[in-house]
């Protein structure tokens, strides 16, 4: 990339289009633990979702032609694993973090076995809108080349917000997180309630795999997620459980992993490695500001357990 | 809506070979204010719970407006009318008050529509003798606020007989009075019934038309609150009682003050003021009882102490030196502390009878020879030694003191804490729920300690308790101490109406 023209512009330039691209995985995976522990359920488990759906996507694309059959598919595996999480916490003394760590692992896992076969073939890809067009600076129109699951995530985030607060199904998912007493008390299932919650948002996860691997990068490497999955959960901590800001804290996450390649475009190639860590920096410091031993959070699910 | 009459005949209820109700009956008239007194464990908390349906009563029959009813869940409760305010909020905290109070109806359309129910509620809230805001998150209402939208919420379910578990407990005197008085207005327009559980004898003569007394799981009687003074109800709460019964204690002047309190303010889970501008001196060689109804301060007076809880103002003095509660200083001025569920704020209940013994001493000599290593066998010998002179039932050392029976539980950490011949002993309701032969021998073990010169700290919410073994009383009430006197020259009433806040 050319970025003497525009100048030092180039970097806050680069960040954006970064935070446009980078930031998708992160909307999905963050709305659906969102959803999922706005009922009362954690599942640190996204990550081995996120790697599921990015494969199992890559595949179908690769077999049928169609990325975005792929993107269904790696809704329905979200779907199932999420499901599946569920369905173990609801066990008699299951712990839910226990859970999701051993379902990240083996979601990892089983995506690197079933995936060995994909790693090498180029799939369709999802392509981009470009809406950069009124520009005539090449780099404002690169930026400005859009996946539409970037603005499906934006639509999302908006509509569960809305259904959250509106709808008799948001309502019962969010008693069935804040007191479960109230909840029995009107007749609403706990259990079931969850378990659609934990589901649903397992399918989001799996959307936020398919953009991984039909996108942006747009292969399938076993190197794919790098966290991505986990850096979400904090990211929901810091969004207070609310979707709209968990799409803000989406973009600034997706920014603070652009800063490094848009450094080194302006020819800033010192301390790469350093700038790329900024992602994860973000995320402890996030964790050490807003957390406290003294107090829980505000906006925090009253029967979410890790928070307790 | 129209207040019903209830009556409630014959009610009885056992908790294992303890009675909590023996044979009540009660009769509520239509549009009363209705107040319950008692002492902790008099049995008016499971009264009410009986007549909502959250306990199934060994026997009893409930009369609504004169008619038979049974009551068997609480939502059959509901269904009638009958609608329970607790002392802790139900409200959901997270959400709004319109959110709450629409989502209790429990008949959602798929999609609300937001604008018209908060039309129908700010209309509903017209009708009503107070409001709360419509739109803030109950959580960022204040403690009276919060408290006046879980009555509302009754009222806006139609509820007409309101039975109110200790309501005021959580608020200032200006919001109970606000709270009541509006409650007062509605059983005099007749349209509902009030039952009220207090221990407030201010509230019970302004507010309420009749009394009824409980007294451990008996009734003692219901009379109109004009026929009862303060002296009487007193009595009837608490009884004549024997002031000293036999504990072998001996005659001994008290030495030099071991704790000093000095204007200590403790501040509760939620930020409020528990303990307020407290000053306490305990001297070597004395018992100081103190008394009280539970949630005056003395849960987080004694956590203070214990260093559990951080103190907001005020300072500690044990041996006239400062005192913040850390291990070394406890083991400097040889402080030990038995406070009340034990194996929740004194055991690691999967550890063993031995390891729970040593938690104390397990970095000394001979549990430990450098403070790093530890060493089971000594360990093992002193807590067999404990176990037989405290005559713990245990399977063994090595068995996890989770399976413990609660008196056992008690005599295990009393015998750690009391092995060390402390200077001071802080200890809580060290008798509650244990059959009568632990009782005594945890009181003597306690007498004892005072005989041999250590400066007791006794809270109890069991009066006899405290009249049995302490040199001096004190009362506490709303964080502070509403009474301090001599136990040789105690007079029950002066007690019992300091407990109410008189």
């Amino acid at each position: 990339m050319d970025g003497s023209d525009i100048g030092l512009w180039g970097v806050p330039l680069a960040m954006l289009a970064g935070a446009i691209r980078v930031s998708t995985p992160f909307i999905f995976v963050s709305l659906g633990e969102c959803l999922t522990e706005r009922s009362g359920r954690i599942n640190l488990g996204l990550e081995g979702t996120l790697m599921m759906g990015a494969m199992s996507a890559y595949g179908t694309a690769l077999l049928s032609g169609s990325p975005w059959l792929g993107v269904l598919v790696a809704a329905g595996v979200g779907l199932m694993l999420g499901a599946l999480h569920a369905a173990l916490c609801q066990l008699p003394r299951v712990n839910d973090i226990a859970t999701g760590i051993g379902l990240m692992l083996f979601g990892t896992g089983l995506a690197f076995f079933l995936g060995k076969p994909y790693i090498q073939p180029k799939a369709p890809n999802l392509g981009a809108l470009d809406l950069g067009g009124w520009s005539s600076i090449p780099q404002v129109q690169q930026a400005l080349q859009v996946n539409p699951l970037f603005i499906v995530g934006i639509v999302l985030a908006f509509a569960l917000a809305w259904a959250l607060k509106n709808t008799r199904w948001g309502l019962i998912v969010r008693l069935a997180g804040e007191s479960v007493d109230a909840a029995l008390a009107i007749g609403a299932s706990v259990a079931r309630v969850r378990l659609l919650a934990t589901a649903v948002g397992g399918a989001f996860a799996g959307i936020g795999g398919a953009f991984l691997s039909l996108y942006y990068p747009g292969s399938w490497n076993e190197g794919l997620s790098s966290g991505q999955g986990l850096m979400a959960v904090a990211l929901v901590i810091f969004a207070r459980w609310d979707p709209i800001r968990c799409l803000w804290a989406s973009l600034l996450f997706g920014a603070a992993g652009a800063i490094s390649p848009a450094l080194q475009s302006v020819g800033v190639t010192q301390g790469y490695y350093l700038f790329s860590a900024a992602p994860y920096v973000l995320t402890l410091a996030l964790m050490i500001a807003t957390c406290s031993p003294a107090r829980s959070l505000r906006g925090a699910p009253a029967e979410l357990g890790a928070v307790k | 809506m129209t207040a019903p009459s209830l009556e409630l005949i014959g009610f009885t209820k056992r908790f294992g070979a303890m009675a909590a109700l023996d044979d009540v009956s009660v009769k509520i008239e239509a549009g009363a204010f209705h107040a319950l007194l008692g002492e902790n464990g008099a049995g008016k908390s499971t009264l009410v719970k009986c007549a909502m349906g959250y306990y199934a009563a060994d026997q009893g029959q409930i009369l609504l407006n004169d008619r038979e009813v049974e009551i068997a869940h609480p939502r059959q409760a509901h269904e009638l009318g009958l609608g329970m305010v607790y002392q802790h909020f139900t409200l959901v905290p997270n959400m709004t008050v319109l959110e709450n109070f629409v989502l209790s109806r429990g008949d959602l359309p798929a999609v609300i529509d937001w604008a018209a129910e908060r039309r129908a509620l700010n209309a509903y809230f017209e009708t009503t003798p107070f409001t709360v805001p419509v739109d803030v998150a109950v959580a960022d209402l204040a403690a009276g606020q919060k408290q006046k939208g879980e009555i509302l919420r009754q009222l806006y379910l139609k509820r007409n007989l309101l039975i109110l578990d200790e309501p005021t407990s959580v608020l200032t005197p200006d919001e109970a009075d606000e709270v009541l008085t509006t409650l007062k207005k509605l059983t005099d327009d007749g349209q509902i019934t009030i039952v009220t559980i207090t221990h407030k004898f201010r509230e019970v003569n302004t507010y309420c038309d009749a009394v009824t007394v409980l007294r451990r799981g008996q009734l003692i009687g219901t009379k109109p609150t004009s026929e009862l003074d303060n002296d009487m109800m007193a009595e009837m709460m608490v009884g004549r009682r024997e002031t000293r019964t036999v504990v072998e204690r001996e005659i001994r002047a008290p030495g030099k003050a071991v704790l000093k309190l000095e204007g200590l303010s403790v501040a509760d889970n939620v930020g409020q003021l528990a303990v307020e501008d407290l000053a306490l001196e305990i001297r070597a060689g004395e018992i100081v009882g103190v008394a009280g109804v539970s949630g005056n301060g003395q849960r987080e007076l004694v956590e203070t102490l214990a260093g559990q809880r951080d103190h907001e103002a005020g300072r500690m003095l044990v041996h006239g030196e400062v005192y913040t509660a850390t291990r070394p200083e406890m083991v400097r001025h040889r402080i030990a502390c038995l406070p009340e569920e034990p194996l929740r704020n004194a055991c690691v209940a999967d550890m063993s009878v031995a390891e729970n013994m040593a938690l104390r001493s397990f970095d000394q000599s001979p549990s430990s020879p450098d403070g790093i290593r530890l060493r089971r066998g000594p360990m093992r010998e002193t807590a067999r030694k404990l176990i037989e002179a405290y005559k713990v039932k245990t399977p063994g050392p090595d068995a996890a003191i989770r399976g413990l029976s609660g008196g056992n539980v008690q005599r295990a950490v009393l015998a750690r804490e009391l092995s060390s011949e402390g200077d001071l002993l802080i200890v809580a309701n060290p008798c509650f729920g244990l059959d009568f032969a632990a009782v005594a021998e945890i009181r003597a073990r306690i007498v004892q300690a005072r005989n041999r010169g250590a400066a007791v700290l006794l809270v109890s919410e069991d009066l006899d308790e405290i009249l049995q073994l302490s040199d001096r009383i004190v009362v506490m009430f709303d964080g502070r101490l509403a009474l301090q006197t001599d136990a040789a020259s105690a007079d029950v009433g002066a007690i019992g109406r300091a407990m109410a806040g008189h």
